[in-house]
């Protein structure tokens, strides 16, 4: 069992850290941009992400020798609209406030690059439970990015954090910071800083 | 009816300008940043974003409004649309390979890469929400694919330019690409005030 979890954390791992899709492979830009306005969508849209990337890659893998090779990304996309249509429907039905502000961004998980490039670069050839794991670790490095975008956007534009004031009435919001030009200067000013820390490894 | 020409008008023009696609609603970046190094790959990219936003917009519509909704399945919307843009992708590839070997060299190439782009289901879904008419979904498409190439030819025209610039090492490749959009996207809000919808 010991060395079963260590694989699973070293699977987890590498999809976290190594192959962090935002910040190396430059994958799911478009839907990180839109939701980090304020930190509650931006983790809304986390678990989302997570729940849709760990069952498809999941699910990919367990039908794996059964999917026809010419045909399999329409199969990836029939597995991940299905996961996705579950999240929106789940979001619809108990936090409709959220799922409005989201709008068509849930949707949009499944053109989110990374859904996808699991399912064809890890799942189609892994079995089921590393498989699973690299969804979700792959998925926790999506949402490590977004909650770092999210945070500095909502203090900066709002000067609160998760709806709660946290910097007081001296504080002139930055307005832009919640628009779509704080959205890029962000995640530019991010990707410096990512590239030059991890330069080394 | 003159009331609906306007009405056309300011969707035509706040989704090329104040809504753009990229700038505003931040789909179809992946592609943004792959693409938009060079002009004329830029503007192949385009036209095929166009032609495609345009088509899925004029089969999705009947099928929403016709048979998803008269049977209350709306929730499958998702799953149709994807399959939709998917096998339309896949037919105009297979056609244009067989009838026009001009026409799949200049656009060919960028197909495949169309169908995981967001712009082409987000086009689709924001369509959706907003409960637009057949004929405004159309406008809205066509609108929203120029405004596309019109972000990604202008900024591989600025990239072109970039190309002797001192850049520091981590800031180059998307790093500045994000910044430069950054600038664009404040230029394109300035016209926010003259059109809403």
């Amino acid at each position: 069992m010991g060395l079963g979890q260590s694989r699973a954390w070293k699977v987890f791992f590498e999809g976290f850290w190594k192959n962090n899709a935002l910040f190396r492979m430059m994958l799911g830009i478009c839907s990180s941009l839109a939701v980090t306005n304020s930190v509650r969508n931006a983790v809304a849209m986390s678990l989302g992400v997570m729940f849709v990337t760990a069952s498809s890659s999941t699910m990919v893998s367990m039908i794996r020798t059964i999917i026809p090779p010419r045909i399999r990304m329409a199969v990836f996309m029939m597995v991940i609209s299905t996961f996705t249509i579950v999240v929106d429907r789940v979001l619809k039905a108990y936090y409709p406030a959220i799922s409005a502000e989201l709008g068509p961004y849930v949707g949009l998980i499944i053109t989110n690059c990374i859904v996808m490039g699991r399912a064809e670069a890890y799942a189609i050839s892994n079995p089921v439970i590393p498989s699973f794991f690299d969804g979700l670790g792959v998925a926790c490095g999506y949402s490590f990015t977004l909650l770092i975008l999210a945070t500095v956007r909502e203090i900066l534009g709002f000067g609160s954090f998760f709806g709660l004031t946290v910097l007081g009435s001296w504080w002139t919001p930055w307005v832009i910071m919640v628009m779509a030009p704080g959205a890029f200067f962000v995640l530019g000013l991010y990707i410096w800083v990512m590239r030059t820390i991890t330069k080394g490894n | 009816m003159h009331l609906d020409f306007v009405n056309l008008f300011i969707i035509f023009f706040a989704s090329i300008i104040t809504q753009n696609m990229v700038l505003a609603n931040f789909l179809g970046l992946c592609p943004f940043v792959a693409v938009s190094t060079e002009i004329p790959t830029a503007l192949g990219m385009g036209a095929a974003v166009i032609f495609v936003m345009c088509m899925t917009m004029a089969l999705n519509w009947p099928i929403n409004y016709l048979i998803l909704v008269p049977l209350h399945v709306e929730y499958l919307q998702f799953l149709i649309y994807i399959m939709v843009i998917a096998a339309f992708v896949q037919i105009v590839e297979v056609f244009i390979d067989r009838y026009s070997s001009i026409l799949y060299v200049s656009l060919g190439v960028f197909l495949p890469l169309i169908t995981v782009n967001c712009a082409i289901l987000g086009v689709l879904l924001i369509a959706t929400l907003r409960n637009y008419s057949y004929v405004q979904g159309l406008v809205y498409a066509v609108g929203s694919g120029i405004g596309w190439t019109l972000a990604i030819v202008a900024m591989a025209g600025i990239r072109q330019k970039l190309r002797y610039s001192r850049i520091p090492k981590g800031l180059q490749g998307p790093g500045i690409t994000m910044i430069i959009a950054g600038i664009m996207a404040m230029a394109f809000m300035g016209f926010s005030g003259m059109v809403n919808i």
